[in-house]
């Protein structure tokens, strides 16, 4: 125990759901196993993928899709990497401006974020422009590899809107979205949490949907690493793991909300106000509902840190609907070989921590929270549907593919 | 069509070391530099422009924007690609340690691109360097204004001769294994503290 505590660095942008790798550094988790996290905030998620591929981090908060992105050769250094963690579901949410949300709330669209009806709406008004020949609206998400592009596009797409027809896609890192929206350079956007508050309470815009809405307990950040190094450092890899999990039930706990707000407010880190903070970790972003939205973000329960294939391969899934990768049996192959449950198992399943029995399930399948089979019986998962009630079935990605661009 | 002359655009939001690298560009011979200080109308200025050589400094949030611009095709005229070459880990690195990123137009010949990818690294390292020595300098500066108030302290509470009061902050620094600013530092906060002084 005595040896020498080995340092990683760690990039990380300012995000709510960077909570779990922030609270490991700062909160001493990382001391306890001999490791030293240096936390690094970045200004794009370039940089991460830049500075992780040559090797100036060793891991980093990433957007789940990038690493993925990464090994099949997408990206421009050729450096495949690994997801042996993820850092929680959801958080999540869209945004648009007053002016769109005024024509939309004329249309029907509800405050309580139905993604079925709130989505309808917006067809009208993106109708409604088109007939009067008005430019078509101009919505931001943070990346090209992003849980937000997609979630965003198979809202739209469900809803009877073509995203790349109907609407101008634009990316902007997180912290401008709400400036351009006050600006008006853009009509709306889908990003993580406290970016959608942080526009509301400026009155710049109105968040009108959650991802936790459009797919509930869906996937989001991730642990990202390369391959090579993951490989070569198997037991530092294990200890990260462990201190990040132990990380993750910290910033789940009901009672430490108020003491993770205070430490992600810190200028290293979101440099934000607390109280602004807190409105995203309660879950308190709808603002016509009195209630949370269930499940905004999810930082340990429900599994919310295991690299499930069955998420890997839904991002796989909606690169070849939107024509980022081609579908092939290879590029499938390496898709499901980023994320690497093998190594949380081997990582957590001594200390304790109760794991599925299986690694890949069908995605949107419970309706309701259910207990399932796992290595000590306390597991529970879902409700984990789509709001259109399509499931995802990861043994038949072709077909599902198939199916969305037909309808 | 091989070109004669390169077009370069540079997007840095600081002014100053945009101008040197623009600057460095054209002395090394390239006539076509741009510099832009934001990304609004990026797509417009790069199909304007053609640019063969694109370079952003790394602190600029708007990398992703500019990758995704010229991943649409429609935006630009020709594919443009990150760096010279994927394989390229040396060249990549430098430029990832002086804060600068470039995106060539594929196809380019790599020799052609490497001599601007290098200078837009030692311009970068240079005004690190630049701006570590102003700082250097700045805190110097005040690091003086301090002893100069301690030493007037001294002479005025301790009745000592002005080298005497040097003296003795030095002979204190040494005796504590600090630096003389420091000691003098010490000596003016606690002359705030004192009535009758104005430190």
């Amino acid at each position: 125990m005595s040896a020498k505590r080995h340092r990683l660095r760690l990039g990380f942008l300012p995000l709510l759901d960077a909570a779990v790798p922030i609270v490991a550094a700062a909160r001493g988790f990382a001391e306890d196993e001999g490791l030293e996290l240096d936390l690094v905030r970045e200004s794009s998620w370039a940089n991460i993928r830049d500075r992780i591929a040559i090797g100036h981090f060793e891991a980093a908060h990433m957007l789940a899709p990038m690493p993925i992105a990464a090994s099949l050769g997408l990206t421009p250094i050729d450096a495949p990497m690994v997801v042996p963690m993820a850092l929680g579901l959801g958080g999540n949410a869209v945004t648009v401006s007053i002016p769109v949300w005024q024509a939309m709330a004329d249309a029907g669209a509800p405050g309580d974020g139905d993604p079925a009806k709130v989505g309808a709406a917006l067809k009208a008004v993106i109708a409604e422009r088109a007939r009067r020949g008005a430019a078509a609206l101009r919505l931001g998400v943070v990346h090209p590899f992003s849980g937000h592009r997609y979630e965003l596009c198979y809202w739209l797409a469900a809803c009877g809107i073509e995203p790349e027809r109907d609407v101008a896609l634009t990316v902007l890192p997180p912290p401008l979205m709400a400036d351009a929206l006050a600006a008006g350079r853009i009509d709306g956007y889908c990003v993580g949490e406290p970016w959608n508050t942080v526009a509301a309470a400026e009155g710049a815009g109105r968040i009108v949907t959650t991802k936790a809405a459009i797919w509930r307990s869906s996937p989001e950040k991730v642990l990202g690493m390369r391959a090579d190094w993951a490989a070569e450092n198997r037991d530092t890899v294990a200890r990260l793991l462990a201190v990040l999990h132990r990380a993750s039930l910290w910033c789940e706990a009901p009672e430490n909300r108020g003491e993770l707000a205070a430490l992600l407010s810190e200028p290293a880190y979101l440099n934000l106000p607390a109280a602004r903070l807190l409105l995203g970790l309660n879950g308190a972003v709808m603002p016509a509902a009195a209630d949370a939205v269930p499940d905004f973000l999810i930082f340990a329960r429900k599994a919310a840190t295991f690299p499930w294939v069955s998420h890997a391969l839904w991002f796989f899934s909606q690169m070849v609907r939107w024509g980022q990768a081609p579908m092939s049996a290879e590029a499938l192959r390496a898709a499901r070989q980023t994320y690497r449950p093998d190594i949380y198992r081997a990582a957590l399943g001594p200390l304790g921590v109760p794991l599925p029995r299986v690694s890949a399930k069908v995605e949107g399948a419970l309706e309701r929270e259910m207990p399932v089979a796992s290595s000590s019986g306390r597991l529970t998962l879902g409700p984990d549907g789509f709001f259109d009630g399509l499931a995802f079935d990861p043994d038949a990605v072709e077909a599902y593919v198939a199916a969305l661009i037909r309808r | 069509m091989a070109r004669t002359r390169l077009s370069v655009i540079v997007i840095d939001e600081n002014r100053i070391r945009a101008s040197i690298i623009e600057e460095g560009l054209q002395a090394a011979g390239c006539e076509r530099v741009t510099v832009l200080n934001e990304l609004e109308g990026i797509v417009e200025r790069v199909a304007e422009l053609d640019p063969d050589v694109i370079v952003i400094d790394l602190e600029n949030p708007n990398r992703d924007a500019l990758e995704h611009l010229l991943a649409v095709p429609r935006a630009v005229r020709r594919p443009v690609a990150m760096f010279v070459d994927h394989s390229d880990a040396a060249m990549i690195e430098a430029a990832v340690d002086a804060g600068v990123s470039a995106y060539v137009v594929d196809g380019l010949k790599k020799e052609r691109v490497k001599p601007i990818l290098d200078l837009a690294i030692g311009r970068f390292n240079a005004f690190a360097r630049l701006r570590q020595e102003l700082e250097q300098t700045k805190q110097a500066l005040q690091e003086r204004k301090v002893i100069e108030r301690a030493k007037g302290i001294l002479m005025q509470r301790g009745g000592l001769s002005e080298a005497e009061a040097y003296a003795r902050l030095r002979r204190t620094a040494m005796e504590e294994n600090r630096r003389i600013a420091e000691i003098a530092q010490s000596v003016v906060t606690a002359a705030g503290l004192l009535p009758g002084t104005s430190p």
